[in-house]
């Protein structure tokens, strides 16, 4: 199986092909995947070097000059360095295009903390109408990537990385799937987390939603999972900062009594290196981890 | 001669020596420092004899670009667009109120004519670089695109990575115009112009006062590089925010 990445360099490459108001944008990261979309469309497959800045800024023309420009390096170079470009470049300008991530939260840990970005879908959320899209697996990044490069001038925010469920769900860009039903509480996964979810949730009586799609939230999806069960108590288990989407929970919820536990990475930097499965459990994100905190949330 | 503004109404074509008095109805001053009026003259020659754009063709993909990134004090370029009739010249005394589309930083959503919205330093440029491969991409390659930024804005980083990549890349229809009043903390040591030459522009630098030399400047031939006009007028005597009329009582 290719890696999200991997599909993302071919899958764009094929939408090059097919629609001439496509282009790429790259910072010296990810060059390699469009060496022959770059000779086949020299003029929309740009590498400004390593330049954020620019990188952002050049998204924003590309669009203001009628473009739907496709942004892409690691998380922390497109999303924290260059912030207030994407703020103002895209937000401020009225225009639109697709931020491409690549490395989440940890997927490379032996590059340590400069290469790590949890926080990127919260600082996302400071912002007015984003997408985000976070697939857990390659076939819905294919999915995904496709629906935001043909998603008219909408912003849209595609999460890549390298942790992945074993198997792909029919993900449609928008909804919240139910990928198992139950009377105890409501757990929703998101993206790559679902299979440590659906792990660690074994044999308990709680519905597991499955989110791809996080903002907009789908509130509709939150609140019938909830009608069903005999608690409003609901989990959110994310591969990014814990909390990010409790807000969200909380407005779709406000109409009745309920509680919600937000799970994910934690602020405190651990200072360690070593393997993705490590720094799960290092952040309590393994399915033993997992099953302890869902169940002492439950129980309370 | 008249012309129709984007509202459809009639305006008499305005000519240099009226812009002043149309600078008065937002500053309450008839007469304005140089800071003020630092980019007026370079700002008149761009809109009267060199972009090809008017409040026909304001929406035409083919038209010329011009991107005021230095959006402090932006009183001479909305004078300069009322002037084209972008807007109505009724439309000035509201400068900086609740109402009106005119800010003290300019809202591309807001002004007509005004190709982005600028006021945070350093964001034109990168956006004029992207807005020129975006033409080029689209087989649009006789559009010019211009920025106007000051030489205090050039501090900020994000423009080098711009005037490097663009040099590298030879975008031919990509111009740079720095209204240098000096007020760069830290001036520019060896000049301006040579900061754009050293990465591959065609630069110069004129009087930004003499219309015929900004006017010979702005239209310099420059094949296969980027050109960027460095627009010398008088120093800064002002620090701080442009003080609308009607907030002053």
């Amino acid at each position: 199986m290719d890696t999200m990445r991997e599909r993302f360099a071919s899958v764009t490459t094929q939408l090059l092909d097919e629609d001439p108001r496509l282009a790429v944008v790259l910072a010296d990261i990810g060059v390699d995947g469009f060496r022959s979309a770059q000779e086949r469309h020299p003029g929309r497959v740009v590498n400004v070097g390593i330049r954020e800045q620019l990188l952002v800024g050049v998204g924003g023309g590309l669009a203001l000059a009628g473009m739907r420009p496709v942004v892409h390096t690691f998380a922390s170079f497109l999303v924290e360095r260059p912030f207030e470009q994407v703020k103002l470049d895209f937000g401020h300008q009225d225009v639109g295009g697709v931020l491409v991530s690549a490395g989440g939260s940890y997927d490379w840990p032996a590059g340590g903390f400069t290469h790590m970005a949890p926080g990127d879908v919260a600082l996302l959320d400071s912002l007015d109408g984003w997408t985000v899209h976070v697939p857990g697996h390659p076939d819905e990044a294919d999915t995904l990537l496709r629906r935001a490069a043909a998603a008219g001038d909408d912003k849209v925010y595609v999460r890549l990385s390298v942790q992945t469920n074993g198997t792909p769900r029919p993900v449609d860009g928008a909804r919240f799937l139910t990928v198992r039903e139950g009377t105890g509480g409501v757990v929703l996964a998101v993206g790559p987390m679902l299979d440590n979810v659906l792990a660690a949730t074994e044999g308990l009586d709680v519905t597991v939603l499955y989110a791809t799609t996080v903002r907009p939230f789908d509130d509709a999806a939150l609140r019938a999972a909830v009608a069903g069960a005999t608690a409003a108590d609901v989990v959110i288990v994310e591969p990014y900062h814990e909390g990010t989407s409790t807000r969200h929970a909380n407005d779709a919820l406000e109409h009745v009594p309920h509680r919600v536990l937000g799970l994910g990475v934690g602020r405190r930097e651990l200072r360690r290196y070593g393997q993705l499965d490590e720094h799960l459990a290092g952040q309590g994100l393994d399915a033993r981890s997992l099953r302890e905190r869902i169940t002492g949330f439950l129980a309370r | 001669m008249t012309h129709t503004t984007l509202d459809g109404t009639a305006a008499h074509d305005t000519g240099f020596g009226e812009l002043p008095h149309l600078m008065s109805l937002m500053t309450g001053d008839e007469k304005h420092g140089p800071a003020a009026t630092s980019t007026l003259d370079a700002l008149w020659v761009l809109y009267d004899r060199v972009l090809r754009v008017s409040p026909a063709t304001a929406q035409d993909p083919a038209r010329d670009r011009f991107l005021l990134s230095k959006g402090h004090g932006p009183m001479a370029y909305y004078a300069v667009l009322a002037a084209k009739g972008f807007f109505p010249t009724a439309l000035l005394p509201g400068f900086g109120s609740y109402d009106s589309p005119l800010g003290h930083h300019p809202d591309r959503v807001l002004v007509p004519g005004a190709e982005i919205g600028s006021g945070s330093l350093g964001h034109g440029l990168p956006l004029a670089v992207g807005t020129a491969l975006g033409l080029r991409a689209r087989g649009l390659t006789d559009p010019a695109v211009w920025v106007l930024i000051g030489d205090a804005e050039l501090d900020e980083g994000s423009n080098h990575e711009a005037i490097a990549y663009a040099g590298a890349a030879g975008l031919s229809r990509l111009h740079t115009l720095v209204v240098d009043n000096t007020s760069a903390s830290h001036g520019w040591r060896g000049g301006i112009a040579s900061r754009f030459e050293a990465a591959g522009w065609s630069a110069v630098t004129v009087d930004g006062r003499d219309h015929e030399a900004l006017y010979a400047a702005f239209t310099a031939p420059h094949p296969d590089r980027p050109h960027a006009v460095v627009a010398r007028v008088e120093a800064k005597e002002y620090s701080g925010e442009p003080k609308p009329k009607a907030a002053a009582a």
